[in-house]
């Protein structure tokens, strides 16, 4: 191979975003030397199983993956204003379109919510850690490698092209050569080991580690969505992992599950794709119903409506949510009987989901509403996901289907739910909790700027989006016809301003960590949940006692005996793992082995997997057991951060 | 995280990481059961598409599938003699057995490689068409299993050789032992709807 072949060439963009890449190593690295913070990384962070860590680990490179699919989606947006746009190539477009949307789903939204529910959830329901703390750390190194290797493509070997959903045979070795589809298929295979690790993590967390005396229905909202979430990711992404591997097999080994010679089935990819594509859905939609609910039960001062209604609605959407699949292709021939059967079920989740949102307006109802910014957020939530869960159902009806498939109406569906519901959330979340995370709030003013921004951009980006699906307007197109120009410049116009949302955002963090005030007390918005009821910044041990519940909203209970998480006569010395540089060392060997495979050098990929392998025998040896924090450090510890 | 031990119950649920340690490996195998369902259902749709290849019931000997059959249940059986042992508290029962379990699974893997050679001479390999892919991937990705099964096995060995019984290498013997008997229950899966069916086509 050649070195041009390498490196991505011939676009001055690409040329710019490689000097761009370049410099910003560079300055991070010099700023790292210079400061000499080399061994600081090291032991704070990139070594860490505190779970509080990994979470914000996790919502910062979320929020650089939501910076570069939105940047994407910029570029797509200038592309389509205009007729005969010359901004982007063909192929260039194909390329983004399907980068945005993996980065988006893959590398943004869930792992965002996966950082909150680390933070959150540990806390939540009383405990000091999750359950596997050391695994923990190997998760979030593998969705952070398998983001890695997903992103380089842009800059070596050439990104993938044939969309998120990568159908065959287009995605496949006769139609696709190269890489591009490899770092596609690799990328999300890698990151997908720790997903399934974090599930199985948070469920025997939840299941094993609450608090002494919380029944399973007096946990926290947020908490059930991520059990319920847990469960949808075990019994799915397996599926996913099946799914990708037999993709690679093809294209690397020459087998025959997905191509046209040899009697293989390119259908069968798209069922296996959406059997666990959907449900994936919601993995990124349930735990954000229960950050609204958290938030708006917080701010409308109120016990939530419905709290058991709420619960058994996310796990009968779960349950559904994996007997839908066919929607996604209700064109392709199934023939009338099976498109009606997978039209009724689809149809079927607007009634639990439905069910949430009179709760949600039940909580509201007769509340003392506080207007913060994640209220705001929450606020905006309802209204915008009822009109995307309204035009879910329109597609939902097989017939009508044919009208609307593969039209941008369907890009306004999902975005308009996707949008509304995750990244909505995860900005209210990121509100809300950030005390929690360090110890001051963001500034209210900016943020509510920021969300101005965003939920009125975001309303003028996808709204025409269903007029000109109507008219006609397939999605994935590279260039538009001229009756569409109108829609489609409004549409690029609020695609700019959501972007203006988000650097006035990032702006917001800046600001806020430089001039508002720090927090004492630790419950900054008046909470109701266990994790108000420690200090910020959070001590790494959690709780210095662990509380006694005995009813729904335990820290509001708490507040009203006065009681609280320091109780010196009962403190006992506390268990914690250590910290280890196993995770990431054997992540980047699986990233050296999934390289050596996007390029089919199968001896790099032997290479890699064996010192991964060999790693795996070294954890298998390793017997520390983790250390003991003593009273007198718990004592000290908790005076200095309760300010007694 | 507490490390307080249990005075009583069997050795590898004596600490509260040990039993949760347990848990997750059950919601881990039913991950597995769904990585192998759907492997099954591909098995499945693809079942007779063969192209030019030989058809399953032409390569398929029974001879060989049985003997295989056979070493595996057996060994799982002789992989619960060794848990038993280890209830009873005799290290060396259980390294006994489990090396007995371990030398059967080796039969195994054996019989499967020759298998697998014998195909691919007469013309079914795994580029040969869907269903001989879909064939060697189900009954490969079972392999797999059984050969780290095998790898991470001989690495416990010599923990319980150095350290003897703990809660935490008996807790480890349990986890290997229910992947163990999985791989026995799967194999099953595909001596039925794999061997037998595909005999008779």
């Amino acid at each position: 191979m050649q070195w041009d072949e390498f490196f991505v060439t011939g676009e001055p963009l690409i040329y710019g975003a490689m000097v761009s890449i370049a410099l910003v190593s560079a300055a991070i690295m010099f700023t790292l030397f210079y400061f000499k913070k080399w061994g600081w990384l090291w032991r704070e962070w990139l070594t860490t199983v505190d779970h509080k860590r990994i979470g914000i680990m996790y919502i910062i490179s979320a929020l650089a993956m939501l910076f570069r699919g939105g940047m994407d989606a910029l570029m797509l947006r200038t592309q389509l204003a205009f007729p005969d746009m010359n901004f982007l190539s063909a192929q260039h477009y194909d390329e983004i379109f399907t980068t945005h949307g993996t980065i988006m789903i893959i590398f943004m939204a869930m792992p965002f919510l996966i950082g909150l529910m680390n933070i959150v959830v540990p806390l939540q329901i009383g405990a000091r850690d999750v359950a596997f703390p050391y695994l923990n750390a190997l998760s979030f190194w593998s969705f952070f490698f398998g983001a890695m290797l997903f992103n380089i493509s842009f800059v070596i070997g050439g990104s993938p092209d044939a969309g998120w959903t990568s159908y065959t045979p287009l995605a496949g070795a006769a139609m696709n050569p190269g890489p591009g589809q490899n770092f596609y298929l690799l990328g999300l295979q890698l990151s997908g080991i720790g997903t399934l690790a974090t599930g199985i993590n948070f469920m025997v967390t939840i299941i094993k580690m609450r608090a002494p005396g919380m029944k399973m229905f007096q946990m926290p909202i947020f908490s059930w969505s991520t059990l319920v979430t847990s469960f949808i990711i075990v019994f799915a992404f397996p599926i996913l992992t099946v799914a990708l591997a037999l993709m690679t097999i093809d294209r690397i080994f020459g087998s025959q599950f997905f191509t046209l010679t040899g009697e293989g089935m390119p259908m069968m990819w798209v069922n296996l794709f959406w059997m666990w594509g959907h449900p994936e859905v919601y993995i990124v939609v349930l735990p954000a119903f229960g950050i609204f609910s958290e938030i708006i039960s917080t701010f409308a001062r109120k016990q939530l409506f419905g709290y058991k209604a709420m619960v058994l609605s996310m796990i009968v959407i779960a349950g559904l949510s994996f007997l839908v699949w066919v929607h996604h292709f209700f064109t392709m021939g199934m023939g009338a009987f099976v498109n009606s059967v997978f039209s009724i079920s689809t149809m079927l989740i607007a009634v639990p989901t439905g069910v949430k949102i009179f709760n949600w307006l039940g909580t509201l109802h007769k509340g003392r509403i506080q207007l913060t910014t994640p209220m705001l957020w929450s606020l905006a939530f309802i209204p915008s996901f009822v009109i995307g869960g309204v035009t879910g159902v329109m597609l939902g009806m097989a017939a009508a289907d044919y009208q609307f498939h593969n039209s941008y109406f369907l890009v306004a569906h999902f975005h308009y739910v996707l949008i509304s519901g995750t990244v909505f959330a995860c900005f209210a979340g990121l509100v809300y909790w950030y005390p929690k995370m360090f110890g001051h709030k963001l500034n209210e003013k900016l943020g509510k700027l920021s969300l101005w921004f965003f939920v009125i951009g975001f309303h003028v980006c996808f709204f025409p989006q269903y007029f000109v699906g109507l008219d006609g307007m397939p999605r994935r197109v590279f260039t538009i016809m001229p009756e569409w120009m109108p829609l489609n410049v409004i549409s690029t116009v609020g695609a700019f301003g959501m972007g203006a949302g988000f650097a006035i955002f990032v702006y917001s963090i800046y600001y806020s960590l430089r001039y508002n005030e720090r927090e004492k007390t630790g419950d900054s918005w008046d909470g109701r949940t266990l994790e108000w009821a420690t200090p910020t910044p959070v001590p790494f041990y959690n709780f210095a006692t662990v509380p006694k519940v005995d009813g729904p909203d335990a820290f509001l209970a708490m507040k009203e005996k006065g009681e609280t998480t320091f109780e010196e006569e009962k403190l006992e010395p506390i268990h914690m793992p250590s910290s280890t540089g196993q995770p990431i060392i054997m992540m980047s060997f699986m990233f050296i082995a999934s390289f050596g495979l996007v390029f089919e050098w199968i001896w790099m990929a032997v290479a890699g997997l064996i010192a991964g392998i060999i790693m795996m025998a070294i954890r298998s040896f390793d017997y520390d057991d983790g250390f003991y924090v003593k009273v007198d450090e718990i004592k000290r510890t908790e005076r200095k951060v309760r300010g007694l | 995280m507490s490390a307080h031990e249990l005075k009583s119950g069997p050795l590898e649920y004596r600490t509260s990481q040990g039993r949760m340690n347990i848990l997750g490996f059950w919601i881990f195998l039913a991950a597995e059961i769904v990585l192998f369902s759907t492997l099954f259902a591909t098995y499945a749709v693809l079942f007779g598409r063969t192209a030019d290849a030989p058809l399953p019931g032409e390569l398929f000997e029974i001879k060989t599938v049985l003997i295989m059959t056979f070493l595996l249940l057996v060994s799982s059986f002789t992989c619960g003699v060794a848990v038993n042992e280890m209830r009873r508290g005799s290290v060396k029962g259980l390294i006994t057995w489990l090396i007995i379990t371990l030398a059967l699974g080796l039969g195994f893997l054996g019989f499967e490689i020759y298998e697998f050679a014998h195909y691919t001479h007469e013309g079914a390999t795994l580029q040969s068409s869907a269903f001989w892919s879909a064939f060697f991937v189900l009954t490969g990705t079972h392999g797999l299993h059984v050969t780290l099964g095998i790898g991470w096995a001989i690495l416990l060995l010599i923990q319980l050789v150095k350290r003897g019984l703990t809660p935490v290498t008996s807790q480890k013997v349990f986890i290997i032992s229910l992947y163990w008997h999985f791989l026995d229950v799967i194999w099953i899966f595909i001596f039925t709807s794999v061997y037998l069916i595909g005999m008779v086509v």
